[in-house]
């Protein structure tokens, strides 16, 4: 085992995703205090593109697993995968952005290898020469301190807890890995992207979101306004799921999405112990609420006792006149 | 056809409860304890499939004691029997053990799919079905949202839910699948199931049973643990802007724009 640090890349259609620099970036810190390198790998058919964005990410390496059998996404191969390239780059960390396809390669692959996996982590140092990661548990209702007890470890690593490295460093040199690949019996053999997330909700910058205070599904309209006037998405509360106004792809909360954006603005949300849970640790909160006595009061940087269809337009108005 | 399935089960606290700590744990007195809600849902689809295709529903939980009132409530909604993983010696573990006391049950019930949630409520692991799959070697459908059988009953169709997009996936049977909130509604026990459930059968099984070496499992087979559990970070308090709507929004957006510096 070297005491390298490996980012493990994840891309979709259109290019690598952000979470892939920012992982470099913690992955920076923690080989400095290791003594290590920071190396990168990308899996996937075709990945040539998602490669040469990476070269020029600051690494020293960047291996990459360019196989027809990992076109489609399959469980089983991209573990496989993986596993190979984890067993030819000796790392002591691999660090996943933990998005839906990481939490789930990253636990895939720690079985595979019989590693140790901390998921969904929100900060990552080195203290006495061993890996003390921090995760929100229930929710974010508690903090967890979580020791690797040895090296190496896996990790997953939050969306938009610290800033991407920019990519204009002298490309690294690259590696590519044959992989060999049995035929997978669990595949993807359709892609629907609903047309309804412009933004992924788990990795937005700036969430708005409506609850009971909408009073129906057209009470919608002046939330996802002010959501598209930001480049935003749009999230709900459970009440707004469970009557039945919203589709639950959007629900914010212990049960649903736990976001941590710079700035989420809530709009007729009371805010229940599960809904605080799943969005207390963004950076910035509003609340706009007619019941000045809202829990969502407690919590939020800047509140608006008033009512929401007036007090949103007017928000969304004064917004677009900052340009 | 008809399937044999398991269900993963765990017990959590309830969604709406404050979570209080006291020496780096939990105070669970007091504590409402509930069945995990994304467990429940792959429990529902395993009811509705029995229910369609015939078979069996047996609930496995791995947990202490005090657990067997949440494996009742699932004996009520339907289940046939239960099997429930219980000894200190399995305790203390991280989500690699956990993986291997379910994996190791596993190896000694038929079955024709195994059900679990994508993600406990509690620990927020979103690990332990996925290396349950790779330790049996069986393939996995993780966060899915829609499910039919082949009419041959050896493989499946799902939908799944992941980072925004969804996708169709299939794979062969045996396989581990996780539910996510869109799979449907779950049922209540009737009163007739409450007192049904009395009668059926929860066998437990030790670390013996389950021929497992202690060395591999609980505190000692852990790769990571917990140091601590703190509180989340108190917010400072926030300001009420006041006047009408239209005053208030103005002094919102200049806020947000020149202090918070976020839009």
């Amino acid at each position: 085992m070297s005491n390298n640090i490996l980012i493990v890349a994840e891309g979709r259609a259109e290019g690598l995703k952000k979470v892939s620099f920012e992982l470099v970036n913690t992955a920076q810190q923690l080989a400095a205090a290791l003594g290590g390198a920071v190396e990168g790998v990308v899996i996937g058919s075709n990945v040539g593109a998602w490669a040469e964005a990476l070269v020029k990410a600051g690494l020293a390496k960047v291996y990459v697993a360019d196989d027809a059998g990992l076109g489609a996404f399959a469980p089983e191969s991209f573990a496989d995968a993986l596993a190979q390239v984890i067993k030819l780059a000796q790392p002591a960390i691999v660090l996943f952005g933990a998005t839906g396809w990481g939490k789930e390669v990253s636990a895939r692959t720690a079985a595979k290898l019989d590693w140790g996996l901390v998921t969904d982590c929100i900060a990552a140092h080195v203290e006495n020469g061993a890996l003390v990661l921090t995760r929100p548990i229930y929710s974010g209702k508690a903090i967890a301190q979580v020791r690797a007890k040895s090296l190496p470890v896996m990790v997953s690593i939050r969306p938009n807890i610290v800033p991407p490295v920019e990519a204009n460093n002298p490309a690294a040199p690259i590696e590519k890995v044959a992989v060999t690949l049995k035929e997978p019996r669990a595949k993807v053999v359709e892609t629907v992207v609903k047309a309804k997330s412009k933004v992924d909700l788990g990795e937005a910058n700036i969430v708005v979101s409506g609850g009971r205070g909408v009073k129906g599904p057209e009470g919608f309209a002046p939330v996802q306004e002010l959501a598209d006037t930001l480049g935003g998405a749009l999230g709900a509360s459970r009440a707004a799921v469970d009557a039945g106004w919203i589709d639950y792809t959007h629900q914010v909360g212990q049960t649903g999405k736990t976001v941590a954006p710079k700035l989420y603005i809530a709009a007729g949300i009371s805010g229940a112990i599960q809904h605080l849970a799943g969005m207390s640790s963004s950076k910035v909160i509003v609340a706009i609420n007619k019941d000045p006595d809202a829990p969502i009061f407690k919590i939020a940087d800047y509140g608006v006792v008033g009512d929401l269809f007036q007090v949103l337009p007017a928000l969304n108005g004064e917004i677009k006149k900052l340009g | 056809m008809a399937f044999n399935i398991v269900v993963l089960l765990k017990r959590v606290p309830d969604t709406e409860s404050k979570i209080t700590l006291r020496d780096n744990a939990v105070v669970t007195d007091g504590l409402n304890f509930v069945l995990d809600p994304y467990a429940e849902y792959g429990l529902e689809k395993a009811l509705q499939l029995v229910e369609q295709h015939g078979g069996k529903v047996t609930a496995v939980l791995f947990g202490p004691e005090d657990a067997k009132e949440t494996i009742r409530k699932a004996l009520a909604v339907g289940a046939d029997e239960a099997i429930h993983i219980v000894d200190p010696a399995l305790e203390g573990g991280d989500a690699g053990t956990t993986a291997r006391v379910l994996a190791a049950a596993l190896k000694k019930i038929p079955f024709d799919m195994v059900w679990a949630g994508k993600q406990a409520v509690d620990d927020d692991n979103a690990q332990v079905p996925v290396r349950v799959a790779e330790l049996l070697d069986l393939p996995h459908v993780n966060s899915v949202i829609e499910f039919e059988p082949a009419a041959d009953g050896k493989a499946a169709r799902c939908v799944r839910e992941v980072d925004g997009e969804r996708d169709v996936m299939v794979t062969s049977l045996p396989a581990v699948f996780t539910a996510q909130q869109g799979l449907g509604e779950v049922r209540y026990p009737s009163l007739k199931g409450i007192m049904g459930a009395k009668k059926k059968p929860i066998t437990d099984w030790n670390a013996a049973a389950l021929g497992i070496d202690p060395a591999q499992v609980g505190k000692a087979g852990a790769r990571v643990e917990i140091l601590k559990l703190e509180p989340p970070p108190a917010r400072p308090p926030g300001k009420i802007i006041p006047g009408d709507a239209e005053t208030a929004a103005k002094e919102l957006a200049r806020l947000l724009h020149e202090e918070a510096k976020v839009i």
